[in-house]
């Protein structure tokens, strides 16, 4: 450890090139050994780049090794999440580069799968694909991703990515048929949107098994003979499952925020003065914070108690939450409002609420399409009419008081 | 969904079922526990649970089923009102 000690502070201690004569007396055995593992600059240098790195690729954190097989190496990737996967995670929750948040499609395994070890399918956004594979620990199994451009089994099914004829190609591309003797994939049950199981038989003789909605159940479902339980096939949509969907929600406001402050501005200094800055300011925080309270109510507070809320239509469910809140609005501002401009706030609050609420159908796994625009062809005309009387009472209240 | 309720009587959800072989993929696939094998058939249990995800009619051999599939989700059918059906591409990040 002296020597170590001396070797360094003989070596980099003077990165300026003024060394004394003594320590460069103190550096002779280290320049005349071999540049190899020995403690340099610094730490200990790493191991030798592995042979499955190549120029212009990166080896990616999740890839535990390569397991050689007939069509060539095939990665073998942790069943564990590590601190860059949750970081990941986090990031796309919060809707942050989530459409690019993907792998690559094509070939990969846990454990040490044979030709008899099960071929799980799923899609190639990286939160599904980490949400399968922390389910493998105690199975040798092939995965396959499918190129659903990083969307999800669900919604990639629903857009005809994760499709039948991408599930043939995937297989024939990956020559994953020399690596098994069984012909059964395991596709998520959730994928039948847009995959057909006898279709796939015809094409390329692989019998498709349906699996379980969550990947939480697949060892279960692979231990019983791929078999499963209804309680694995019918979808949920639980408060954590809706709680998660939050941020998503939030992060597609920043561009009608971006036109909805300039105009909450201008319609707030409209007055007997044709246009006051103070007014503006002051009148303008307050419809603000309705548009806040119309965000909390629709965006997140009828999303998260979404079967407490009555009604059916997510845009009944959306103004009654709005209107909870348009009442605290006017209880905030309650010295400063004529009944004019009280109307107004809660006639704005409700409708901002109910426009997210009936936004949020499209995340949620049990809205129909013609239900949704039945509903819609409701709503919109009254939200249409809410706006346009907030704002007219808004202005009016202006030259009232 | 049995414990979550959405519209009623909307759905285009239909089955013949003289035409039924009785394979049972679509009890298999329905996420939502819509269909129910009786006997040899398959027979709807649910109506009002269909979400119109079309993943029973994709996957029945004998076309025993229709249902105009599609997405719930109003900021694409929004789009499909401005744009047309073919130019609303449901992105990635704004829908689901």
């Amino acid at each position: 450890m002296n020597d170590v000690t001396r070797q360094k502070n003989g070596c980099c201690a003077c990165e300026d090139g003024s060394c004394s004569t003594q320590n460069q007396t103190a550096l002779q055995p280290f320049v005349t050994s071999h540049a190899s593992d020995e403690v340099c600059c610094g730490s200990a240098p790493g191991p030798q780049s592995s042979r499955h790195e190549k120029p212009g690729y990166r080896l990616l954190d999740f890839v535990d090794t390569f397991i050689d097989t007939s069509v060539g190496p095939v990665p073998r990737v942790k069943t564990r999440l590590e601190r860059s996967d949750r970081v990941g995670t986090l990031t796309a929750r919060l809707g942050i580069k989530r459409d690019q948040y993907k792998i690559a499609p094509g070939l990969y395994c846990v454990g040490t799968p044979d030709q008899d070890s099960p071929v799980l399918v799923t899609a190639n956004y990286k939160l599904t694909f980490d949400s399968l594979r922390r389910e493998l620990t105690a199975l040798n199994a092939w995965i396959l991703v499918v190129d659903t451009r990083g969307i999800n089994v669900w919604c990639a099914a629903g857009k005809a990515l994760f499709s039948t004829r991408e599930v043939v190609h995937r297989v024939q591309q990956t020559r994953l048929k020399e690596l098994i003797r069984h012909n059964r994939l395991i596709l998520p049950q959730l994928a039948a949107t847009g995959v057909s199981a006898y279709r796939v038989k015809k094409e390329i003789g692989c019998k498709l098994l349906w699996g379980p909605i969550q990947a939480e159940d697949i060892q279960q479902f692979v231990a019983g003979g791929c078999n499963a339980e209804k309680s694995m096939r019918r979808l949920t949509f639980t408060l954590p499952q809706r709680v998660v969907l939050v941020p998503v929600e939030l992060s597609h406001l920043s561009k009608p925020t971006a036109w909805m402050l300039p105009a909450v501005f201008l319609l707030s200094g409209i007055g007997t003065n044709l246009f006051s800055l103070s007014d503006a300011w002051s009148r303008g925080l307050m419809l603000i914070t309705a548009y806040i309270a119309g965000i909390l109510a629709g965006a997140v507070a009828a999303p998260v108690l979404l079967p407490w809320v009555p009604g059916r239509a997510f845009a009944l469910k959306g103004a009654l939450t709005g209107g909870v809140a348009g009442l605290a609005v006017i209880a905030i501002f309650r010295n400063d409002l004529i009944w004019l401009e009280d109307g107004a706030l809660l006639l704005f609050t409700m409708m901002i609420s109910s426009y997210l609420t009936m936004n949020f159908t499209g995340s949620t796994p049990v809205t129909s399409p013609s239900g949704v625009e039945k509903e819609m062809r409701r709503a919109i005309p009254l939200q249409a009419a809410a706006a346009l009387i907030a704002a007219a009472a808004w202005v009016t209240a202006a030259f009232a008081g | 969904m049995d414990d979550f309720r959405y519209l009623s009587g909307v759905t285009t959800l239909q089955l013949e079922t003289e035409a039924c072989v009785g394979c049972g993929m679509c009890e298999s696939v329905c996420p939502h526990g819509v269909f129910q094998m009786e006997g040899k058939k398959a027979a709807i249990r649910d109506q009002d649970g269909c979400m119109e995800c079309g993943a029973c009619a994709l996957n029945c051999p004998s076309e025993a089923i229709r249902v105009t599939p599609g997405v719930g989700c109003a900021s694409y059918i929004i789009k499909t009102w401005i744009k047309g059906k073919d130019a609303a591409a449901c992105s990635s990040v704004e829908c689901c």
